[in-house]
């Protein structure tokens, strides 16, 4: 068992003497300890109740401060103030939040009911109730769910500008250079041909019909604009807070936001969703970072690529190139080997021929291994030296632009995750979660693209972003009233009390509307029989109450029912 | 006709785009139908091969039943020929319907028999009629620039869900075709110069008034081809009001051996999918030993308006009608094509709804999808549809991003609600 994580606490000792002095300051130092601890867990390092809550905690992720007796010279007098503190004689003796909880069978009951978790909530220290990091489609769906459900939400959203110096606002890839850029660009391509078919359906004009990349690249730019801003409204209107900053985990609960001018703050959170997503990759060859351009750059690109080289087979690739060369120009793709990989292969080889037929050169089973600039420019002129990767053949040309497409690298490696021991894929640096998006500290979540294992798409990581705001802080739509009764007849007669037990349960979501009855007691079917034609009619916990008792009888109970079961209070009966 | 409409859209939004074409374009029909008719040749000839691949022999001739195993045809050129079967199908659906009581009507008006055919430009045209044909047709000869009316005599697509139906005629209205509601031709007849003058009431300001047009394209209904056919002589009957051929889950009619299909039978939708595959059932339930029978249920459709209309299963009238107001859950959606956004199209109906019945798991009745590309939209949903789908099934379905047609998973805004159903970014 690795130990939970936690502080061991050591207790200087002082002198033996039993002065009321020395157990002042022991009282004192013990308080101390309760108090500025959000768990204090007085233990023995033997005990096998004080490992079995010392798990608990460690399960939770939450961090305690751990007092072994055993292994301090006053442990004994420790045991003893905390009796008079407590009245509780044994270890493990618990504090949440300078409650005292109990010994382990109070702190596991208080587990099953939730009371501890309530207790755990009631935590100043931590700013938020959920940091999402990555304002993307899963970061922004989880914050605006969550705010909904009416939890205390903050986003943090920073872009790295790629090596050419491209950088976006809110919305994560899929709307400043992904999915909708993409499509429009597709959709400026598919009006191209649109225009070339028209012709042959009477529609009459006569120039070979040009196309300009900046009036294109414009429209788009300020319909994504339009989107930065609506998503920013959006958090607003939600109180969700949005901090355009680089967030990386420091400790525990805790991350550090840095902002463009280098600016830090700290802020703290119960909860964490890593949702930052990925970014392109490059070669690793030489004059990769200073001369290509990715995904990031293209869709802004302020001057038409001209003649393109695309390296890649990916779908990025494919489009880009399909795009591109729809819009008039020059597009070659350079693939290494096979092309849409994962995906069905006899379509892929389709796809690709239709590109090839429609007029986009292929490279197929070579790499670039030099990007040289031959002249500078909007757009330069860059020289690509590749080599096959089946023999020794060479190729040269010259290009305006190459476009990199050769896979995306997971956002995780720079974002603190070993601070706080979050796993990842070492070699992808992909994030593995289970299947409630939970990674392996338990109070950090994960998803969209930086997921091991699943599809890198925009709706997945939304609904994924959304089920799991829902889980983390949506609550139960029923509520269930119940309570243990004595019946009057049963008193006289010595029967036990505490055995007959009655509930309801309500529907939140419906005005409370009973949609449950149960019973368990004397003459169950007399008692039964009315309340079902009531459900009928529509029953709502507000009628019952309005509803006066027949006294003395045991149906008369439901007209009074007031504990619920989530408040994890007492309903034994004391008495009459 | 309807692709070389939206052609000219795409080319106005290619502009937006980055395209440099000079604007407005102009069309020339004479190009257009001259495509499209060498286009429909190609199948005639393409069918006539089918045939005699398949060892069909094929007469060029009108058939008419001398009894009930015997049909006499007659050729172009008079010569009558004789041909006696087992098994007879009538399958010679209908003609389109003219408002013979309307003088000038049948003189001076044309159908869509015509007007595909046409070599020359209709020019202004008024269309009388509310159909699913009067207004597709309006809609192209708005989309390649003519002066296009249409005569509503009381509301547009009957039988199909009215609140799209309307909203269908709202974008047409909105998009340069004129509607002329609650008017009823009277008279027709040719100006010196060549223009046709019609007459017409208007019903609800009682006046009377006149235009003039140099086309006019009668789409008010479309007649079953029985009156020729003799079917008395061969005991076959017909609907007294439809006057089509009364059937029965076989395609039989009152004669076992003798079949009906297509838009000829009683009772059937009038389209070609379903024509086609009760055909092909027909003869395999005849010759192949097969028992199975043509489902006439949930058949999708689309309307190919200016903005297309797709639509299967039940309107939200008949799912209300059927299991009444408290028992439906409807779910919709205004959207936004995001090919339309760059275009500065506008998208004000584009829109999307779903009936549904109220209990868990909520099975869809209907769906109704008014956009781009709505027949492609909407043939998915008709399998899933034909598969019992319930809401629950279609909320729990990952939509493909960006599409229109995700749109309609993304559906969670209920009538019932009275909440505004504009979908707001992803």
């Amino acid at each position: 068992m690795s130990s939970p994580p936690g502080r061991r606490a050591r207790l200087p000792s002082h002198g033996s003497g039993r002065s009321s002095e020395a157990r002042e300051a022991l009282r004192r130092r013990l308080q101390g300890l309760i108090d500025g601890n959000r768990v204090m867990i007085f233990s023995k390092s033997y005990c096998p109740h004080s490992s079995r809550v010392k798990e608990l905690f460690s399960s939770l992720g939450v961090e305690c401060n751990i007092l072994e007796l055993d292994q301090v010279d006053d442990g004994t007098k420790v045991q003893e103030m905390l009796s008079e503190i407590t009245n509780q004689k044994t270890v493990p003796n618990i504090f949440v939040n300078k409650v005292h909880v109990g010994g382990c069978d109070r702190t596991f009951q208080a587990h099953q009911s939730g009371l501890l978790q309530k207790l755990l909530q009631e935590d100043a220290a931590h700013d938020y109730d959920l940091i999402v990091i990555g304002g993307g489609s899963g970061g922004l769906a989880c914050a605006k769910e969550a705010a909904i459900l009416g939890k205390k939400v903050m986003v943090l959203d920073f872009v790295v500008p790629s090596p050419q110096g491209t950088s976006w606002g809110l919305g994560g890839t899929c709307v400043n250079v992904g999915c909708i850029p993409k499509k429009l660009m597709h959709q400026a391509a598919l009006l191209g041909q649109a225009l070339h078919d028209s012709r042959k359906f009477g529609w009459e004009y006569n120039k070979q019909v040009k196309h300009n990349w900046e009036t294109m690249t414009e429209a788009i730019q300020n319909y994504i604009g339009s989107l930065n801003w609506g998503y920013k409204l959006s958090l607003r209107e939600k109180a969700v807070a949005y901090v355009n900053s680089y967030g990386k985990f420091v400790e525990h609960h805790k991350i550090k936001a840095t902002d463009k001018k280098g600016q830090e703050s700290c802020y703290t959170a119960a909860k964490f969703v890593i949702a930052t997503g990925e970014r392109p990759r490059y070669l690793g060859i030489q004059g990769d970072k200073e001369y290509c351009i990715t995904s990031d750059d293209l869709f802004s690109l302020p001057y038409c690529p001209g003649k393109t080289l695309v390296v890649g087979a990916s779908y990025i690739a494919l489009e880009c190139a399909g795009f591109l060369a729809g819009l008039g120009l020059d597009v070659t793709v350079m693939v290494r080997s096979i092309l849409l990989r994962g995906f069905d292969q006899e379509m892929a080889e389709k796809v690709g021929s239709y590109m090839e037929q429609h007029g986009v050169k292929f490279l197929r089973k070579f790499v670039p291994v030099m990007i040289q600039q031959l002249e500078k420019g909007l757009p330069g002129k860059l020289k690509v030296l590749a080599k096959s990767t089946e023999g020794p053949e060479a190729v040269e040309e010259v290009y305006n632009t190459v476009l990199l497409a050769v896979g995306r690298d997971s956002c995780t490696r720079k974002i603190g995750l070993e601070n706080i021991g979050v796993k990842i894929n070492e070699k992808n640096g992909k994030i593995p979660v289970n299947d409630t998006e939970q990674t392996n500290v338990p109070y950090v979540y994960a998803i969209g693209d930086v997921l091991e294992g699943k599809p890198e798409l925009t709706p997945v990581a939304i609904q994924a972003g959304k089920l799991l705001a829902r889980r983390l802080f949506g609550t139960s739509l029923e509520k269930v009233y119940h309570t243990l009764f004595w019946p009057l007849e049963w008193t006289i007669a010595g029967r036990d009390n505490n055995t007959c037990y009655a509930k309801i349960i309500c529907n939140k979501s419906d005005h409370d509307r009973v949609i449950g009855f149960h019973i368990l007691g004397p003459n169950a079917g007399e008692i039964t029989q009315g309340f079902a034609a009531a459900m009928k009619c529509g029953l709502t916990k507000q009628l019952l109450n309005d509803t006066i008792g027949i006294h003395p009888t045991c149906g008369e109970v439901f007209t009074t029912l007031e504990t619920t079961k989530s408040s994890g209070l007492d309903i034994t009966q004391k008495g009459c | 006709m309807h692709q070389a409409a939206l052609l000219g859209g795409l080319i106005r939004d290619a502009g937006h785009y980055g395209w440099e074409v000079a604007q407005p374009v102009p069309h020339d029909w004479r190009k257009m139908a001259e495509a499209v008719q060498n286009h429909v040749k190609s199948l005639n000839w393409g069918h006539r091969v089918q045939l005699q691949d398949r060892k069909v022999k094929y007469f060029n001739i009108k058939a008419s039943f001398v009894n009930e195993h015997t049909v006499c045809g007659v050729a172009k050129g008079g010569k009558e020929t004789l041909l006696s079967a087992d098994h007879i199908v009538i399958a010679t659906g209908g003609r389109p319907r003219y408002p013979t009581h309307i003088e000038g009507a049948l003189e001076y008006g044309i159908t869509s028999d015509d007007i595909f055919w046409l070599k020359d430009s209709p020019g202004k045209t008024l269309v009388v009629g509310a159909s699913y044909v009067a207004l597709e047709c309006a809609g192209f000869l708005t989309g390649i620039g003519l002066d296009t009316t249409v005569m509503v005599r009381s509301i547009p697509l009957r039988g199909f869900d009215q609140q799209m139906s309307s909203l269908v005629m709202e974008h047409m209205a909105t998009h340069g075709t004129r509607f002329l509601r609650s008017c009823t031709p009277s008279h027709v007849g040719r100006l010196p110069d060549g223009q046709l003058q019609v007459t017409w009431k208007d019903h609800t300001s009682g006046k009377g008034d006149t235009g003039t047009f140099d086309t006019i394209l009668w789409a008010i209904g479309r007649a079953p081809e029985t009156k020729s056919l003799n079917l008395e002589k061969a005991g076959v009957k017909t609907s007294p009001n439809s006057q089509k051929i009364l059937v029965d889950s076989r395609e039989a009619t009152s004669m076992p051996h003798i079949y009906a299909i297509g838009d000829v039978a009683e009772g059937r939708p009038e389209l070609t999918p379903t024509a086609i595959m009760a055909g092909k059932l027909l003869a395999q339930r005849l010759f192949g030993g097969s028992s199975d029978l043509m489902d006439y249920d949930n058949v999708p459709t689309t309307v190919f308006t200016p903005l297309e209309y797709g639509c299967v299963g039940l309107s939200e009238e008949e799912a209300v009608a059927r299991h009444g107001q408290e028992h439906v859950e409807v779910y919709h959606a205004y959207y936004k094509p995001l090919e339309f956004t760059v275009a500065e199209r506008d998208a004000s109906q584009c829109y999307i709804k779903m009936v549904c019945l109220r209990e868990p798991p909520q099975l869809v009745l209907g769906l109704h999808f008014l956009g781009p590309n709505a027949g492609e939209v909407t043939q998915g949903f008709a399998l899933g549809i034909k598969c019992g789908a319930s809401y629950v099934q279609v909320m729990q379905t990952v939509g493909i991003h960006p599409t229109c047609s995700e749109e309609v998973v993304r559906l969670r805004i209920s009538k019932r609600s009275g909440l505004d159903p504009t979908v707001t970014g992803c």
